[in-house]
């Protein structure tokens, strides 16, 4: 096992991840989502460049997490429209989810890694990684194996990993294999909702160095986080969510001189 | 004993002379009923899970009655009572499918352990992690793929255990067929205790073979569980 816990203040020594120019790859328009009477998005946006690493932050309830889900359309969001390279989908209120086939599009294009892992826990980890590359995209049984090695060891998993089932693995080994499974698809952009969320501190820190890695790559995220010194560390523009509004946007300079009072007190309010 | 065994040995194994019957009868009425019960079953737990009303309330009032009613009274209707309407007699292919008693034996035995192996599969499939099948979505399987590939393997072996109970009740319940005149195990007891009133040995007989069964049986599943539930070892403690 390579890798081991770090202190966040790690991350603060590394070079900081810098705003990409290039072109836009996924544009979020106005985005809006509602249960019943209760509004979660009141008209959310964001644009991606590639390379890009975007951190959501904001208070549990804000509508950080929704925003994400609702670009993969795990959440039907009511209103809006997103953009990944040029192809437009439209959401109006009233209509369903978007024609199959752009759905599966769309998804394959973006990989998900999630707070409690989700990986499938009756298949080895080998199987895991494989299983969408496979059955999704298609390619062959031995070149998905190949991808699945590459990436388990890019995320510093032995290859001994492959054969065992998630439940044998810690929370963090989990989370790797997670995000190996993401990466296997090569998708465009990775979304990342709070990965370190649900493990124990001294967890953390093998999961960030890892995503840390795929950032100084150039590799196109967002993220929904709480670790706000990680945050600081990778992000090229942070969002701050506050009740369903983008509150305060800008580079990850925000996070040390917030301009907006709710940002002030989010960010005091946390221990870091 | 010695007598019993000479004269019954051959028909409580596999043949009476006339065709299948004993222990072979009972493991082909059991295997067939198993097949044909489990194909049928995948199909129909997909649709008792389904989100739509129309696929999900015919297969629910299909399990309700097949659950509801004894397996004896199915094998009646299937084997006496279809066959005394005229509708069905006046039916070529009809007439001469429910003509025959062994395929009127399977028909209610198919469909009674199909009733009860749909609603294990349907349960291990509702009780399914969301965030597993939220994945599976969000990583783009959809439609038969994600039944197909995800949500039927991984609610099959969740089921093991409690298909495997299903499948040692059915296969007791094949000694029903011998009211069909089906030439199974307990058929031969039958006919071996009347023709030489060794009540005991003759049934004992009959026991030891069902008891054979059921060991393999377990067996079999314990191989099966070990093989493809290992994954729930570190959940299970």
């Amino acid at each position: 096992m390579t890798a081991t816990a770090l202190p966040l203040s790690t991350f603060a020594q590394a070079p900081r991840a810098h705003a990409h120019t290039g072109a836009i790859k996924l544009s979020v328009e106005g985005l809006h989502k509602h249960y019943g009477e209760h509004q979660v998005l009141k008209g959310v946006s964001l644009q991606a460049r590639k390379g890009d690493v975007i951190s959501l932050i904001g208070a549990s309830g804000s509508g950080k997490s929704t925003f994400l889900r609702c670009i993969n359309f795990l959440e039907q969001p009511n209103a809006g429209s997103i953009t990944l390279d040029g192809q437009t989908l439209e959401i109006h209120p009233g209509t369903r989810t978007p024609p199959p086939a752009q759905l599966q599009n769309l998804r394959t294009r973006l990989a998900m890694v999630f707070q409690h892992f989700n990986l499938w826990s009756h298949l080895t980890v080998l199987e895991n990684i494989c299983l969408a590359p496979r059955k999704v995209l298609g390619i062959s049984a031995s070149e998905a194996e190949a991808r699945a090695r590459k990436y388990l060891d890019k995320v510093g998993l032995p290859a001994r990993a492959a054969e065992q089932y998630p439940a044998f693995l810690s929370g963090g080994q989990q989370q790797r294999v997670a995000i190996a499974r993401a990466l296997a698809m090569e998708p465009e952009i990775i979304l990342f909702d709070e990965p370190t969320s649900a493990l124990d501190p001294e967890l953390v820190g093998e999961v960030l160095k890892v995503i840390q890695t795929l950032a100084e790559e150039g590799r196109t995220m967002l993220m929904v986080t709480h670790e706000m010194g990680f945050a600081r560390q990778v992000s090229s523009q942070v969002l701050f969510l506050h009740q369903g509004l983008v509150e305060e946007s800008g580079s990850a300079e925000i996070l040390d001189r917030p301009q907006s009072e709710r940002l002030r007190q989010f960010l005091s309010n946390r221990l870091k | 004993m010695i007598e019993l065994l000479q004269e019954y040995g051959l028909a409580y194994l596999y043949s009476d002379g006339t065709g299948l019957s004993g222990l072979a009868m009972t493991l082909w009425l059991f295997l067939a009923s198993m097949v044909l019960g489990f194909a049928l079953s995948l199909p129909l737990a997909l649709a008792r899970t389904s989100r739509h009303a129309w696929l999900r309330l015919p297969v629910q009032l299909y399990t309700f009655v097949f659950r509801g009613t004894p397996l004896y009274i199915q094998l009646l209707i299937c084997y006496t009572g279809l066959y005394s309407l005229q509708v069905v007699r006046d039916h070529a292919l009809l007439d001469q499918f429910f003509r025959n008693a062994l395929n009127c034996t399977l028909l209610a035995f198919v469909l009674n352990t199909c009733a009860y192996t749909v609603e294990i599969f349907a349960g291990a499939i509702r009780n399914l992690p969301a965030g597993e099948l939220e994945a599976a979505q969000a990583y783009g399987l959809r439609g038969w793929r994600l039944n197909l590939f995800l949500v039927l393997p991984a609610a099959l072996r969740r089921s093991l255990p409690t298909y495997s109970n299903e499948l040692i009740l059915m296969l007791h319940a094949t000694s029903l067929a011998f009211t069909a005149t089906v030439a199974d195990i307990l058929k031969v007891a039958r006919d071996a205790n009347a023709a030489t009133f060794l009540t005991f040995q003759a049934f004992g007989v009959a026991a030891l073979l069902y008891m054979l069964l059921s060991f393999a049986l377990v067996g079999l599943f314990r191989v099966a569980e070990r093989r493809w539930m290992r994954f729930l070892d570190p959940v299970r403690g």
